[in-house]
């Protein structure tokens, strides 16, 4: 079948590295052309956060900044619960091309599994809803 | 893959996706699967009165699911054995749909956009536009 764990993208872009640096990783770049409103905070470590007009919100970290040149963050897996830790990692690799940048996104992790991770899940949610239904339920009772 | 196997390697999660793909390609175990996630943990006979199957069909399938991990028996009422859903496999099958699903030509097509519109007025560009979004 072929898990795929990595996603790789290069486009040729008509302006300069610092101009593709500025759209990559400001909040006002950001909440333009990606999502409908962005904040970050630009130091390896730092959160960032994209919002869209229909609702969607991603948390991001930032991991890798090296102006203009490399820009990485790692986020979570679409369509996961919320408390679900794993998240893959984007880095954005700009080159100087002629007057341009070559622009290469690749994204990894989609195919990544951390053993106790698989574990706890499978251990965890046999419990996950039965305790919390217990709970609901010894809470009315108790009232 | 079974939860109590503690010794056990690390799943392959590539099998884990097939097998979760796999049973969601019948459409009897779809229902089984759907009617556990809807209704929570039921034995072969609620699944048999619920859906257009026989009971002996509903418990081949449902050891199928139990052998892939994506229903676990547990001791029900009146010593029925009841099933439950397992969610562990189906995030592994939502992770290899992430990455199917995921669609960085419409986010790179509008950073294009972008760029060229904010070259000549090097500052703001108004109009925000609901292109290339996240998943």
């Amino acid at each position: 079948m072929g898990f795929p764990d990595r996603i790789e993208r290069t486009v040729e872009l008509a302006h300069p590295p610092g101009a593709v640096w500025t759209a990559l990783t400001t909040a006002a770049g950001l909440g333009t052309w990606f999502g409908n409103e962005a904040v970050i905070d630009l130091r390896p470590g730092g959160a960032a956060r994209m919002r869209w007009s229909h609702g969607y919100a991603v948390d991001m970290r930032v991991e890798r900044v090296e102006e203009p040149a490399v820009f990485g963050f790692t986020w979570q897996i679409y369509g996961l619960p919320e408390d679900d830790p794993r998240r893959t990692y984007v880095e954005f690799t700009l080159e100087p091309a002629g007057a341009g940048t070559r622009l290469t996104v690749v994204e990894t992790g989609f195919a990544q599994l951390p053993e106790d991770i698989y574990r706890k899940a499978f251990d965890g949610n046999t419990q996950g809803w039965a305790s919390e239904l217990a709970e609901l339920a010894a809470y009315l009772d108790a009232a | 893959m079974p939860p109590d196997s503690q010794a056990a390697t690390a799943p392959d999660i590539e099998a884990v996706a097939e097998q979760v793909f796999t049973a969601l390609a019948d459409p009897t175990r779809r229902a089984i699967l759907a009617a556990l996630a809807s209704g929570g943990p039921a034995t072969a006979t609620d699944l048999a009165a619920r859906l257009p199957i026989t009971r002996q069909g509903i418990a081949k399938h449902l050891a199928l699911l139990a052998g892939a991990g994506l229903v676990c028996p547990e001791p029900g009422e009146r010593r029925r054995v009841r099933y439950r859903l397992q969610s562990a496999p189906m995030q592994v099958a939502q992770q290899f749909l992430a990455a199917l699903a995921r669609d960085w030509d419409g986010p790179l097509g509008a950073l294009k956009d972008h760029l060229d519109r904010s070259a000549r007025p090097p500052a703001t560009t108004p109009p925000r536009r609901a292109r290339g979004h996240h998943g």
